[in-house]
């Protein structure tokens, strides 16, 4: 599949139309042809030392899942796929490729590299709309108990590679919907929540039992959760807990943290009020704070809830924007506007303490801070004002101390969050690990879902032999 | 799960009592704690302080006011009916300790929080004056059950109907004005919080109200329900709901309770209207 490597170009993703898709909630890319698939698949190189599997937090045979494209055998490349990664179909639509397996594409050195997350999202859209419903086959029932405390990416990974290896798992979830960040988060617009489902209900068929509406740490403590008979706990509980900025004005109707926005909107379906009875506010002139795929994913919610115009705020470059490569070109796409190296100093309300509009001030880049970026420095007397009446928070999550409250005896940063091995997600408890962003701070889906796996090797063995 | 297992209508069907089965929550559960409820899969998560729990029984107690779309919809479960969603129990209780002469405000359906909490209070070896306050005595509520769990029963009417002809605040005003009182618990509409805040601020009496701000998961993921106390952001569900009534920004509460005004009259007149 190499002779005609250099005369076939990177496959474009077909897409909705920009000016449609910043009005409705459907998909934005609508996903490969098995013939675009093929031929995309044809471009790689099939390396003896693959560089992308390197580059890939869960280590996916990536070589070897493309090949099954190439010979058309699609349920052989979603079998390769579920070998390292529960959650294809996930990672194919959000992991930040450019950052991983494509950014070491070898073919990617003087070409476009291989459309790895696009070809990955193909198998497991091939596989899901065939419907025949087939998953992996477990181990021989163990007898061991183990409990996941949150159902999102690690969650989830922990519970089905333990599953496989033929243990009992109980999922604790505290919304009535499993898939955390996932379902409450990642708005419909990238992933689809009928994915999520499918995964979800995937895991239940191989046995896996689901408690929703269930807060390990309120109702249930971890300690009851081991006389009550399990053997192991997993937390992967994310980080959950919204920052704000600490700016005077932050309280005024009309300001919200990403998690609430994205929570009211995508979980309790905001955007179908008043069919559903949860409302959201749909501001005319919205400002987003932050840069990263949260932001993206505010910024772009509020386009599709019919704002007449969208700022993301940020105040470093463009270079320094944390988001996904192409979580900020669907924002351009979308007429959503950066404005760059700027930082908001206060807010103002009217009578009724609702947001009528912030103050910012202008930033230029200083000398490299901790983090290696150049840090921004205000401009002295820059001051100006942007009118607007919604104002999302994106600057990122502190630990959720509700969980850790209740377990005293699980070590923790002086930020909050959990210790754990960084190999093994092991924490300072015997028989509790944790991964994901409860460990790590905001992070992405698949460093959570790497995490999880590391972590279910170790449960496996401490299950098996013991701590 | 959730089943509802009794049901009472209070204050002439404005305010509806729901006892529901969760026998997790009701082994867990302290006074002041709350929990959410969802109806149906479309519903809102809403935030409602345990007015009692019966751990034997596998059961905790709340008592509502019908006001919109999601309440009349509580209302129109019956026994033997489901909630969708019940988690909790959420916030951190009452501190509760023998601090000696306590005064208890309740308005509204604030008595049913109101009530848990006077018990413990009462048991916990205090001296427990509670006055109570309706616009008429027809809507009152639990009047027998705080008169069990207090030493001194004060009832006001804003029509006099009843009572003392008049609000709480002034008879706390006589209170506090005639003897030492070591702690006041206030819990109700957001205006008698208030003036009853102010009022033993003058007097230098620690006071404590409960809040009631909109929430969505209620365990501080969201950041819905953060108030402002003392000139700092807390959110209610994590971080009480219960605070020092003398640093609470009511004013900026009352505004922040009011943000979703419009669309929950939008719901309340669909619902109506489906129903009809």
């Amino acid at each position: 599949m190499a002779e005609n490597k250099e005369k076939v170009p990177r496959v474009k993703m077909p897409e909705q139309d920009p000016d449609v898709r910043r009005r409705n909630f459907e998909e934005v890319p609508l996903g490969l042809t098995p013939e675009m698939a093929i031929k995309e698949a044809s471009r790689c190189l099939q390396c003896k030392k693959p560089a992308c599997v390197e580059g890939c937090p869960v280590s996916v045979d990536i070589p070897g899942f493309i090949s099954k494209i190439f010979s058309n055998d699609f349920s052989g490349a979603i079998s390769k796929l579920w070998e390292r990664n529960a959650l294809p179909a996930v990672c194919g639509r959000v992991c930040p490729q450019e950052a991983q397996c494509e950014g070491r594409c070898i073919v990617g050195k003087k070409d476009a590299p291989v459309a790895i997350g696009y070809l990955e999202r193909f198998a497991a859209d091939y596989e899901r709309k065939k419907g025949t419903g087939e998953v992996p086959a477990v181990a021989a029932k163990t007898g061991k108990k183990v409990a996941v405390i949150g159902s999102g990416p690690s969650g989830l990974t922990v519970a089905g590679d333990l599953l496989l290896k033929g243990h009992e798992v109980t999922i604790f979830e505290a919304f009535h919907k499993a898939g955390g960040v996932l379902v409450y988060g990642i708005p419909e617009f990238r992933l689809p929540k009928e994915i999520v489902a499918s995964e979800v209900a995937a895991l239940e068929k191989m046995g896996a039992k689901i408690e929703t509406n269930f807060v390990v740490g309120a109702s249930v403590t971890i300690d009851e959760l081991f006389a009550e008979g399990y053997d192991a706990v997993y937390i992967g509980v994310g980080a959950g807990l919204p920052r704000f900025m600490n700016l005077p004005g932050e309280n005024l109707i009309g300001i919200y943290s990403a998690n609430e926005y994205l929570t009211r909107t995508n979980l309790m379906k905001g955007y179908l009020f008043p069919e559903y009875d949860t409302p959201i506010a749909r501001g005319k002139n919205v400002v987003v704070l932050g840069a990263g795929n949260v932001a993206m994913d505010s910024a772009r919610t509020a386009m599709r809830l019919g704002a007449e115009s969208v700022k993301v705020v940020y105040r470093r470059s463009r270079e320094e924007m944390p988001a996904r490569t192409e979580e900020l070109h669907h924002a351009e796409e979308e007429k959503i506007e950066f404005v760059l190296l700027t930082n908001p100093t206060q807010f103002f309300g009217d009578a009724n303490g609702r947001l009528t509009g912030m103050e910012c001030l202008k930033m230029e880049l200083g000398e490299p801070d901790a983090s290696g970026r150049r840090r921004p420095v205000p401009v002295e007397g820059s001051e100006f004002r942007i009118d607007c009446d919604l104002v999302v928070v994106s600057v990122g999550s502190n630990a959720n101390p509700l969980l850790t409250n209740s377990t005293p005896d699980i070590a923790l940063t002086r930020w909050g969050n959990i210790i754990g091995d960084p190999v093994t997600g092991k924490t300072s408890k015997r028989g509790v690990w944790a991964g994901g962003d409860i460990v790590t701070g905001a992070a992405t889906v698949i460093l959570a879902m790497g995490a999880g796996r590391a972590a279910a090797n170790s449960m496996h063995d401490y299950l098996t032999l013991g701590w | 799960m959730a089943k509802i297992t009794a049901r009472e209508e209070m204050a002439q069907g404005t305010i509806i009592l729901n006892e529901i089965e969760a026998p997790r929550i009701s082994r867990k559960a302290k006074p002041g704690q709350f929990v959410i409820l969802q109806a149906d899969e479309k519903g809102e998560r809403v935030p409602l302080t345990m007015a009692d729990t019966n751990p034997e029984k596998g059961t905790i107690t709340i008592i509502y006011m019908v006001v919109g779309k999601s309440t009349a919809r509580f209302r129109d479960l019956n026994v033997g009916d489901e909630y969708f969603a019940l988690i909790g129990p959420l916030g951190k209780p009452t501190h509760i300790e023998k601090v000696g002469k306590v005064v208890c405000v309740g308005g509204g359906t604030g008595i049913a929080v109101l009530h848990p909490i006077t018990r413990a209070l009462k048991d916990a070896g205090n001296e427990v004056t509670t006055i109570l306050g309706s616009r008429t005595y027809d809507l009152l509520i639990m009047e027998e059950k705080m008169r069990a769990a207090s030493h001194t029963l004060h009832i006001c009417t804003d029509d006099g109907s009843h009572g003392h002809h008049g609000f709480v605040t002034n008879v706390l005003k006589d209170i506090l004005e005639k003897e030492k009182i070591d702690l006041v618990v206030a819990i109700g509409p957001i205006p008698m919080m208030k003036f009853c805040s102010l009022i033993t601020k003058e007097k230098n009496v620690p006071t404590f109200v409960s809040l009631n701000p909109i929430m969505v998961d209620g365990t501080g993921m969201c950041g819905c329900c953060r108030v402002s106390v003392g000139g700092t952001t807390k959110f209610a569900c994590v971080d009480g709901p219960e605070f020092d009534g003398h640093k609470v920004d009511f004013d900026e509460l009352a505004k922040r309770l009011a943000s979703y005004l419009e669309d929950e009259k939008k719901s309340l007149e669909a619902y109506k209207k489906s129903n009809a």
